[in-house]
């Protein structure tokens, strides 16, 4: 409110100072109208992106918060009303829980991913030779479709495919199953989410270094710091909240991890994830209230999280100067 | 102003779930062939699975037959490469085409909410097959265009070349010749194709064949443990798991893909797949696409015997129904009694046609010659088997359980086969148990 409030403040402002004179008549209403307008445009500028939030975000949830307190089956055009049972139904259930185990192996590799993210934006912060080249060829895995990316590592991981040769020419020998190990499963997977979203990680870091004042270096290198003590003592503590920042994203999203196994394996052989899982709920087994559920409750446990996370991670604002 | 915008979403939450909501009108009458084709006329829309058909224009040419007898009808198709998950959500509108393949999920008492009744169980069951399995109170919602025979997919130069000749006639016998086929030839002796899942779910199928009995699906719904021995889901997923575990299935299930595997099937690097009799005239093409003898592709039923007979059970494949809202249901009803009855697709496909008494097709013959006993799947309990299943979350009719069977099988998964089959007896008889009560 206070925003707009400023904003017809300001028209207000404008429209006298562009007004004609006083003594003219119809200068009122003219004043009005624009008054008006000046009212409407920042709702104007508002509405589409307002309408397709609503839509396609709050709508849907709001059905679906709906559809977690019925036994709707997902086509039946009659739901009756069953109360918390689905959410006891899940509580009461540890198993369902367990698939979160699986998020674990993307959590570990989210901070891989994170510190391989930092490695090379620092690296290519610095006048590195291809820097441009290097920045696309990184970035671009995130640029592919989850399901190119997911059919594309489907021939790479098969046995005597693309991996197992490449590890032939280094003189690692050896049939792998990469996905039909159940032990080396969850970490082929992993593998692949770190290799669709390290870019993503890396533009973010790329940019916040790239805010960093140049003469700082220059005053650091003067001092005789080396590359490691800059990214000690300058770049990492300049980047910090996005470095938080992204630790949130990497936290909540391993708990819902869903496209790359969906596609790659389809939840088999133990790589199961809770949202998988929920969909298998959904349109398998025709539990769409259970699995709005389990919808639910994921919602609320990554807010939880982030919530526990801002806690123990104040936001503190960094002063570059 | 606050108070007002929150007025106004709220209006449109309203409207918008509102909106949401069935109207059911027309609901009841019966959707009956014209009597004169010159009378009746309109465009109606069809939507299909086959994709494949509509990119190399056979089912346009069927439309373009259809439109000498009924000229005034214009048939569209829709292909939809995620038939059954697209169609579902679509069945929460009004729009989801004027004829229709009933979704596989779907449960028969919700037939009359969504298709319009075709005719009476005793008219439309003296002329065609498997209206059973879509008939709710004396009414048939649903035509199968083909049935399906379901059974082995084998290279025949790849079982003589390991002095194969004669079918198994036991489940020990087949697993004994996988594994001559193993020793002799470089072939993989059996393929799951556990990557796309689907495949697997077609040993479901079967349910019938081993002890020659057409209530065997039926029977699901009344006992409490499936998976116990001598009965027939017990003897399928054995085979199964005997196959896995004797290390004559793919060395990696996790990585295997349909479409190659009609070429290796075709080439003879794979032996066997358990697969409906549809696949046959896939197998071929590939194989001669492969530059190999598409008569190298033979089919055999399941390996058991009652009487000294071999017996396969038959079920129908996807079935037409027309829209209930849908306002030109008599030239769907036209365009769904054409295609089964006249245009001659399921010959041309080599499969067995739901007409009563067509003849099995050429890609059968080796069933005839064998006088192999065919049976229909009777599904008359098919409502209480689906709920108790879904409740349960086995899911006999997805791959997922028997996914985690191969898994265990080849040692990926805890557990053994009977750890296996006590649990899924446990969830299927818990689920029945509150279901009944």
């Amino acid at each position: 409110m206070t925003a707009v409030q400023k904003t017809r403040a300001s028209a207000h402002a404008v429209g006298r100072r562009n007004a004609p004179p006083p003594e003219s008549g119809t200068g009122r209403p003219r004043t009005g109208r624009r008054r008006r307008v000046a009212v409407l445009t920042p709702w104007l500028f508002l509405a589409a992106p307002l309408t397709l939030l609503v839509t396609f975000t709050y709508l849907p949830v709001a059905d679906m918060i709906g559809y977690s307190f019925t036994d709707w089956d997902g086509v039946s055009p009659t739901r009756s009303y069953v109360g918390a049972e689905n959410y006891t139904d899940l509580v009461t259930q540890p198993a369902r829980f367990e698939v979160f185990l699986v998020s674990g192996f993307y959590l570990a590799a989210s901070v891989v991913q994170i510190a391989l993210a930092l490695y090379f934006a620092t690296v290519l912060s610095f006048d590195t030779r291809f820097r441009n080249l290097f920045k696309g060829l990184l970035f671009f895995p995130y640029l592919i479709n989850g399901v190119a990316v997911g059919f594309v590592f489907l021939y790479f991981f098969q046995p005597d495919g693309t991996l197992d040769t490449l590890l032939r020419l280094i003189g690692v020998d050896g049939k792998h199953l990469w996905l039909g190990d159940p032990d080396l499963a969850n970490p082929s997977l992993a593998g692949v989410s770190v290799w669709r979203f390290m870019g993503l990680n890396m533009v973010l870091f790329l940019g916040a270094i790239q805010s960093i004042p140049p003469h700082l270096y220059e005053a650091a290198q003067l001092d005789g710091a080396n590359r490691w003590q800059q990214f000690r003592h300058i770049i990492a503590p300049s980047i910090k909240p996005i470095i938080s920042l992204s630790f949130i994203l990497a936290v909540s999203g391993s708990l819902a991890v869903f496209e790359i196994p969906y596609i790659m394996t389809g939840g088999a052989n133990g790589t199961e994830t809770f949202v998988i899982q929920t969909v298998k709920l959904a349109f398998q087994f025709d539990k769409v209230g259970l699995a709005s559920a389990s919808a639910v409750v994921l919602l609320i446990l990554i807010l939880l999280i982030t919530w526990v996370q801002r806690r123990l991670i104040p936001e503190e604002r960094v002063e570059l100067s | 102003m606050r108070r007002k915008w929150v007025l106004l979403v709220a209006a449109t939450t309203v409207a918008v779930t509102a909106c949401s909501g069935q109207g059911g009108d027309g609901r009841g009458e019966i959707a009956a062939p014209p009597s004169d084709p010159a009378k009746v006329s309109g465009e109606i829309t069809v939507l299909t699975n086959r994709t494949d058909q509509i990119s190399d224009g056979t089912l346009e040419k069927y439309a373009a037959e259809f439109r000498k007898v009924y000229p005034g009808v214009k048939v569209k198709f829709e292909g939809l490469t995620d038939y059954e998950g697209e169609t579902k959500i679509r069945m929460n509108t009004e729009n989801y085409g004027d004829v229709l393949l009933i979704p596989n999920s779907l449960s028969l008492e919700q037939y009359p909410t969504f298709f319009a009744p075709l005719g009476k169980a005793g008219e439309l069951s003296a002329k065609f097959d498997y209206t059973d399995h879509a008939t709710v109170d004396g009414k048939v919602y649903g035509l199968a265009n083909i049935g399906v025979a379901n059974g082995f997919v084998y290279n025949k130069a790849v079982w003589a070349k390991a002095g194969i000749t004669d079918w198994p006639a036991t489940p020990e016998e087949f697993v004994a010749d996988l594994e001559t086929i193993k020793a002799r030839t470089g072939a993989v002796p059996y393929y799951t194709n556990y990557k796309d899942g689907w495949p697997l779910t077609n040993w479901t199928n079967a349910i019938g064949s081993p002890e020659c009995d057409p209530g065997a699906y039926d029977a699901l719904a009344k006992t409490g443990k499936p998976w116990t021995e001598g009965s027939d889901l017990y003897t399928i997923d054995k085979l199964l798991y005997t196959i896995v575990d004797k290390k004559l299935a793919e060395p990696d299930p996790t990585t295997t893909n349909w479409e190659d595997s009609k070429a290796r099937i075709g080439t003879g690097k794979v032996a066997s797949m358990w697969l409906g009799s549809w696949a046959i005239s896939q197998m071929r093409a590939a194989a001669e696409a492969a530059g190999e003898d598409p008569d190298d592709i033979g089919f055999m039923p399941f390996p058991a015997q009652k009487g000294g007979k071999f017996c396969s059970v038959l079920r129908p494949d996807y079935q037409y129904a027309v829209n209930v809202h849908s306002d030109k249901k008599a030239a769907a009803r036209a365009w769904i009694d054409w295609y089964i009855t006249k245009s001659g697709q399921a010959a041309a496909e080599g499969s067995i046609s739901s007409v009563k008494g067509a003849p099995l097709p050429d890609t059968l013959k080796a069933f005839s010659d064998n006088d192999v006993t065919t049976i229909p799947q009777h599904q008359k309990n098919r409502a209480e088997v689906n709920e108790i299943d879904k409740a349960s979350e086995i899911g006999i009719t997805a791959q997922d359980y028997r996914q985690k069977l191969v898994d265990i099988a080849r040692g990926a998964a805890d557990g053994d086969m009977d750890s296996y089959f006590d649990e899924l007896n446990g969830k299927w008889s818990e689920a029945q148990q509150t279901l009944g009560g």
